[in-house]
């Protein structure tokens, strides 16, 4: 269909003293749409009808809104079947620059044909809506595992739970009792796990499968084909998400010989003295004579770099929980908890606080120095404690209340994933991708982790945590059923199409694609799984022979809009510059910049773009040899604490920048032509620095020699 | 709104009511988000960072902003209370009250109003530590974008300034509160909390001695920003403080205040911690504490303050500040309960971690939702009649919150059947 585009010029805000309207009216006109007009506001009622109207009567297919930032009154600027560009004149120009001069006079004209050269070229997305199946599988059937099922098919759906033991509980089935997570806070409470266990059991559309693996998982969000077991009993259905529920295991005590494991078996860990506790038996190990005298250890492996680096959440309430097993058992029994700090967070401090007073009970902040069998005992010594004085305390048996280890080491999920088998386990072993803000993101679509395998939690907060990797998982189907990309471009309705005929089979797409979207045929040919994809670019970024685009974003729209920039020769001494900037993170931050009135060099025209990792080479080889003077790139934090949404797009664009040198020697062009900057959101006072010392920099090498071919 | 769909309302517009609202509405909800203040964003939107990444807040709320742009199943209500909560899950009848915002939707926050605005009034969100003009933008991340006049302060008719001034018609002086009724199926609370009130931790001088500010006040001074550009100052003069205190469980676990622990503080101060070493490379800090309550990966904030030979973590809750008039300079007192041992620290800044009280009072809920003796939403069990989230529940980090907040759209999707 033949584009008709239709400019539209708000000259509110400031824009109209700015800027010369007529003459950027003019460069419009000469960039070449069906229509232009002009209104004083064009976010009121007013001027919204006015743009209705001129869609409706000149049959307008692209609507360019010069106007405002696209971060605000997005709902008003929206007509159905219309593609609406907007061209930030406000923030991005009259409120960054000084008036009337003709830096700022340029950069709104610039901006105005890059609009317009946009919609050249993009289209309304077309989604592709499929029908999911509408199962969720749940790899575990612990806590976490089972009330993720629970909720999941409390909501409409069915679920398969596939647990490898004989029975369904995980570790917590083998808990004596838990401790109180909510009021009244006094007392141990019976385990929760045989009547959750029963809900399960009962319920119509939960179908457990126990004793198994899950052996095999292709396919894609929407559409997996899961083989659960091997051989003769091997079985396979489909699966429209998955949530992974596997737990931790207690960490390793025998490793704690610091804290005496291995001098005497009267030194366990906590998993241990639990079964003791179910058992009733509170025997040593060493002898079989009863225990009467017990010491716990605190962060046993857990806050310690040479093992856990981490606080493992539970084993300080656990401790005391433990502690009331022996007590309440034996009115004769002593037991102290040697702690570095006592961690019963937020209203687990009533529970603490009961636990104080409970006879026979000692606690004691304090540094452990040794444990080691003594005549029949086991003699503990510490520093540091509250008592002002070293401690020696001879007991019969000593608990190491070790940490939680998440099960993310072994083989959980066997996809058939070209970019592995198993969800990528990011730092200390845990596989969630963005953990303050989106706790349940990992770095597979579709597949969402919850309980002790993302973050140590307990019982209460597991229950939590199922319910939102469940929520994920129905919401992901519910994306799939409209053609819509989730988190975090939720809703979007593009998708990456590739022009096969044209690739070479780098495999560039499939290697630098953060969430394994593609796979490759025996020949390396990339093959796309739409709903696998976040819609983040980062293939496009990354592909040389320029195959993949979507619809409304792809290398020749962004190619045009860089085409489209006015380069004056180089006698005229007005250096142009290209911002290729993280439309989340460093717009915004210009737009702040803006808000504030802040002034900076007008010579950059900045390219949103949907991440770094989407920017392609060819722009900035084009950009180049066209004569522009220099590239900036600004995009998120990337490293261990990365701030990128799509976990690794400005890091790959910085290793990108290898290559991109070898084009500036090509070119015999300077490095410093080119900068990357990590910039976050917050730091839009850092803009102006940023911007005018890339452009002093880059104008001290001189004009870029290619201008005028 | 697509009328065949299941209702939700949310109460509470901060990171947790937008969370539960966005969830809830991606996964195929209706939703009247509804906000009593001006603005989303709540009390996360005031914050420096997030501990432990050390990130901005407002990267996460810009992405919750952009999903709601895009989305219109959410409806916003901000400036909005729920007055009445009548009916049972599926049939609620949820009757909402907007006070006026006095500026209407043709406001293009332009922000032309403020410069001809006679009257100058405290900046809640920052505390007091700056002021703002009676017509006034709520943050630099406001959601809605429009500016707000606040009644309370503004002249009205007899002023008129910015009426004259605005070219878009956008303020409407004499604006009246109105009040619509919304069916729902379910109901979510997530109306956050308020810290508690330090005046009455009469020992520890907040309110009587000026260099002695509470932690949300040190998160605005530490916001990029905030009133003081991200640095901290002593507010009786505004130099940089040589000496800061931290001062733990100001009121938490404390029989007398709070008895709880409050969850966020230690890991808090923490993080203010080491934005000041960013800030100020010579300043000398202590962070008196019971407790270092710093759980799963939120460890690596106090591994970092420990390796800050600049700052000491002291072990002893403080019992006394005071403050020589002449030089507002002041003296921490702290007291090791077990041991006996006392400690005295000199300070130009003493910040209080001042804990979470839930914002339950007065709020209308649905018959069957309980709070608990310190005013909490107890979490209901088996059923899902109420869903709540976020500190309101318990004094909760971020990522709890979200957890929660996440989780709580499923319940609701449970509750209303959709």
């Amino acid at each position: 269909m033949e584009h008709k585009v239709a400019v539209y010029l708000c000259s509110g805000c400031g824009i109209g003293e700015a800027l010369d309207l007529d003459k950027v009216e003019a460069a419009a006109k000469e960039a070449g749409c069906a229509a232009i007009a002009r209104h004083d506001a064009l976010c009121s009622d007013e001027g919204i009808a006015l743009i209705g109207q001129g869609i409706r009567e000149q049959g307008a297919t692209h609507v360019v809104v010069c106007a405002c930032s696209q971060r605000v009154f997005a709902d008003r600027f929206a007509w159905p079947g219309v593609f609406t560009e907007r061209v930030n004149l406000r923030e991005h120009v009259a409120w960054a620059h000084a008036p009337r001069e003709d830096g700022t006079q340029e950069k709104a004209e610039d901006y105005v044909r890059m609009g317009i050269a946009k919609c050249g070229k993009a289209e309304l997305p077309e989604p592709v809506p499929e029908t999911p199946s509408r199962t969720v599988l749940v790899v575990g059937g612990g806590v976490a595992g089972m009330r993720a099922a629970l909720y999941a098919a409390d909501a409409g759906h069915d679920v398969v739970l596939v647990e490898k033991e004989q029975a369904l509980g995980g570790f917590a089935a083998r808990l004596h009792k838990t401790y109180p997570h909510q009021a009244p806070w006094d007392a141990p409470c019976e385990n929760p796990v045989p009547v959750l266990v029963a809900r399960v059991q009962a319920h119509r559309r939960i179908r457990v499968i126990l004793g198994r693996t899950v052996a095999r998982i292709s396919g894609a969000p929407g559409k997996f084909e899961v083989t659960v077991g091997a051989n003769g009993s091997a079985e396979t259905f489909s699966a429209g998400a998955i949530v992974v529920a596997t737990g931790f295991r207690p960490y390793d005590v025998s490793k704690l010989t610091h804290l005496g494991a291995g001098s005497t078996p009267d030194v366990i860990g906590a998993d241990r003295f639990e079964d003791m506790a179910r058992e009733r038996a509170f025997r040593r190990p060493s002898d079989g004579r009863p225990v009467r005298k017990v010491v716990f250890i605190q962060c046993a492996g857990s806050r310690d770099p040479n093992h856990l680096p981490y606080c493992s959440t539970t084993c300080c309430l656990n401790s005391l929980k433990q502690a009331r097993y022996l007590l309440d058992a034996d009115a004769g029994a002593e037991a102290v908890i040697l702690y570095k700090d006592m961690r019963t967070p937020a209203l687990y401090e009533r529970y603490y606080e009961a636990a104080q007073s409970t006879p026979g009970l000692m606690l004691t902040r304090a540094e452990v120095t040794s444990v080691q069998p003594v005549n029949g005992s086991v003699r503990v010594t510490a520093k540091d404690t509250l008592l002002g004085e070293d401690l020696v305390v001879d007991a019969d048996l000593v608990v190491l209340a070790q940490g939680k280890v998440p099960n993310t080491d072994q083989a959980i999920l066997n996809l058939t994933y070209r970019k592995g088998k198993e969800l990528p386990d990011l730092k200390y072993g845990f596989p969630d991708s963005n953990f303050i803000c989106f706790p349940y993101e990992t770095a597979r679509t579709g597949i969402y982790a919850a309980g002790c395998v993302r973050a140590p939690e307990d019982i209460a907060q597991a229950k939590t945590d199922a319910a939102g990797a469940a929520l994920k998982a129905v919401q992901c189907l519910h994306a799939i059923g409209r053609g819509a990309a989730v988190h975090p471009r939720a809703g979007d309705l593009s998708f990456p199409e590739f022009f096969l005929q044209r690739c070479t089979q780098c495999k560039r797409c499939t290697e630098e694609c953060p969430f394994g979207t593609l796979d490759e045929d025996e020949k390396g040919t990339p093959q796309a799984n739409p709903t696998r994809c976040r819609r983040c670019g980062v293939c496009m970024g990354a592909c040389p022979e320029r195959i993949v685009s979507f619809k409304d974003y792809s290398v020749p729209i962004i190619g045009d809009m860089v085409k489209s920039i006015h380069v004056p020769d180089e006698f005229e001494e007005k250096p142009r510059y290209i911002g290729f900037i993280c439309e989340n993170d460093a717009y915004p931050a210009l737009d702040l910049a803006g808000m504030k009135r802040t002034r900076y060099s007008p010579l950059v025209r900045f390219i949103p773009v949907r991440c770094l990792g989407s920017v392609n080479r060819v722009w900035i080889a084009d950009a180049l040899s066209r004569g522009i003077d220099g590239i900036l790139l600004i995009g998120c934090k990337f490293g261990d604490d990365y701030q990128c949404h799509f976990l690794q797009g400005s890091e790959l664009c910085n290793k990108r920048m290898e290559n991109v040198q070898e084009d500036l020697n090509r070119l015999s062009l300077e490095r410093e032509r080119i900068r990357l900057v990590q910039l976050a959101i917050n730091e839009y006072d850092r803009l102006p620095e940023i911007v005018n010392d890339f452009v002093e920099t880059v104008n001290a090498l001189g004009m870029n020699p290619y201008k005028g071919f | 709104m697509d009328p065949g769909r299941k209702t939700l309302v949310v109460i509470g517009g901060g990171m947790s009511g937008m969370t539960v609202a966005l969830e809830a509405a991606e996964a195929g909800m209706a939703v009247h988000l509804v906000e009593a203040g001006p603005s989303l964003g709540g009390r996360v939107a005031a914050l420096a960072r997030y501990f432990p990444k050390m990130c901005p807040p407002t990267c996460g709320i810009e992405i919750n902003y952009r999903r709601l742009r895009r989305n219109p199943d959410v409806v916003v209500h901000t400036l909005t209370r729920v007055t009445a909560v009548a009916g049972t899950p599926g049939a609620f009848e949820v009757t909402l009250r907007t006070e006026p915002r006095r500026v209407n939707g043709r406001c293009t926050a332009c922000g032309e109003c403020v410069a001809v605005c006679p009257v100058e009034r405290p900046d809640d969100f920052n505390h007091g530590l700056a002021k703002t003009r009676a017509i006034y933008l709520p943050h630099a991340m406001s959601y809605p974008m429009t500016y707000v006049i606040d009644g309370t302060s503004c002249k009205g008719a007899e002023c008129g300034e910015c009426v004259k001034t605005c070219r878009y018609g956008a303020i409407d002086l004499g604006e009246a509160a109105t009040t619509r009724t919304v069916h729902a199926h379910a109901i979510a609370v997530a109306t956050g909390w308020t810290p508690y009130d330090a005046t009455r931790l009469t020992n520890l001088g907040f309110g009587r001695f000026q260099n002695v500010v509470t932690n949300v006040m040190m998160e605005r001074m530490l916001a990029e920003d905030g009133p003081t550009g991200g640095k901290p100052v002593c507010p009786s003069d505004g130099r940089t403080p040589a000496r800061i205190a931290f001062v733990q469980c100001a009121g938490s676990r404390d029989r007398n205040h709070l008895p709880y622990c409050s969850a966020v503080c230690c890991g808090a101060s923490l993080k203010e911690a080491i934005i000041v070493r960013e800030a100020a490379p010579d300043c000398e800090m202590a962070i008196f504490y019971i407790d270092r309550r710093v759980m799963g990966r939120n460890e690596e904030v106090l591994a970092k303050v420990e390796a800050d030979p600049k700052t000491r973590l002291v072990r002893g809750k403080v019992a006394q500040v005071s403050e020589d008039p002449a030089t507002h300079a002041l003296r921490v007192t702290a007291e090791d309960t077990a041991t006996g041992t006392r400690s005295e620290w000199e300070a130009d800044l003493v910040v209080l971690a001042t804990g979470m009280v839930p914002n339950t009072e007065g709020l209308p809920l649905p018959s069957g939702c309980a709070l608990d003796e310190f005013g909490f939403v107890v979490p209901d069990g088996e059923t899902t009649g109420t869903v709540a989230a976020g500190c309101v529940v318990r004094p909760a980090v971020m990522t709890q919150c979200m957890q929660e907040a996440t989780g709580a759209a499923i319940q609701a999707l449970i509750t209303a059947g959709a």
